[in-house]
């Protein structure tokens, strides 16, 4: 199964910039679907990267950010060629990680 | 690191091949989590059901945010689409451990609350959704105190239409 996270990670005078896009449908569970149900809300609670197993960036997210969340981060301390872990949790208990390496 | 890849793909398939049982056999599939799984059990549930841009920020740091122009919002002030509101927020306030995008006309103000350890940049760009034309408050916390800044946006189209 294909990751459901994309990252690119590049570092640049000692800071890394992290772009991070994911795969979810980020239901706020205040939308209808076409025959007036609501569709229940389904969203990534928690996102985190990390470096050398340290978190470097946490993001709690809510209904609002939007469908396929992008997300993009700063950090110092790592270099090129280092491994990066992503992984997200949603509300229903889903969960995905994926690893990317500093170019 | 090898081995620890390894252990996490083992475990993948493990998980992938007990879920397959499970639907399989009928069985209600239990969610199988990754490894490394991140924990979501200290999620600001209450925060995040909080309508309101003070009362949220009360609710997720327990204190108020005094407004600082040391806080640089990049969003646009006009979106064509409130589906898909790119915000970018980066401050020159020293220390800072957190920051948190709310969007003051959402049912729920608060959208996004990011945790800075120490060595990371407080910068984040972050997409996010507004039903309307709305103020988005940016707040950072530095040196354990909180700091706010304020942009408004136009919403020709509403992001609640999914």
């Amino acid at each position: 199964m294909a990751s459901s996270i994309r990252v690119r990670a590049v570092e640049s005078g000692g800071v890394t910039s992290l772009k991070a896009l994911v795969r979810h449908p980020m239901d706020s569970g205040f939308v209808k679907d076409s025959a007036g149900n609501v569709i229940p809300a389904h969203f990534i609670q928690v996102l985190t990267v990390s470096h050398n197993g340290k978190d470097v960036f946490v993001a709690q997210w809510g209904p609002a950010v939007s469908k396929d969340p992008f997300l993009e981060c700063r950090f110092k301390g790592a270099k090129k060629g280092d491994e990066l872990t992503i992984s997200w949790i949603d509300n229903e208990g889903e969960s995905d990680s994926t690893t990317a390496t500093i170019a | 690191m090898t081995d620890q890849r390894r252990r996490g793909f083992l475990k993948g398939m493990l998980g992938a091949g007990v879920a397959g049982f499970a639907l399989g056999s009928g069985i209600v599939p239990l969610r199988v989590q990754a490894a490394t799984a991140p924990d979501a059990s200290d999620w600001p549930q209450k925060a995040f059901k909080t309508p309101g841009v003070d009362a949220t920020i009360a609710e997720l740091y327990g204190m108020e945010a005094t407004e600082s122009d040391q806080i640089t919002m990049d969003l646009p002030t006009i979106a064509q689409n409130g589906a898909v509101v790119p915000v970018t927020v980066e401050t020159t306030l020293p220390n800072v451990t957190g920051i948190a995008l709310l969007v003051a006309k959402n049912p729920n103000a608060l959208a996004a609350s990011f945790e800075i350890p120490e060595g990371t940049l407080p910068f984040v760009s972050n997409r996010l959704k507004m039903a309307e034309t709305t103020d988005v408050v940016a707040v950072v916390i530095s040196d354990g105190k909180a700091y706010k800044a304020t942009q408004n946006v136009k919403v020709t189209v509403g992001g609640c239409g999914g």
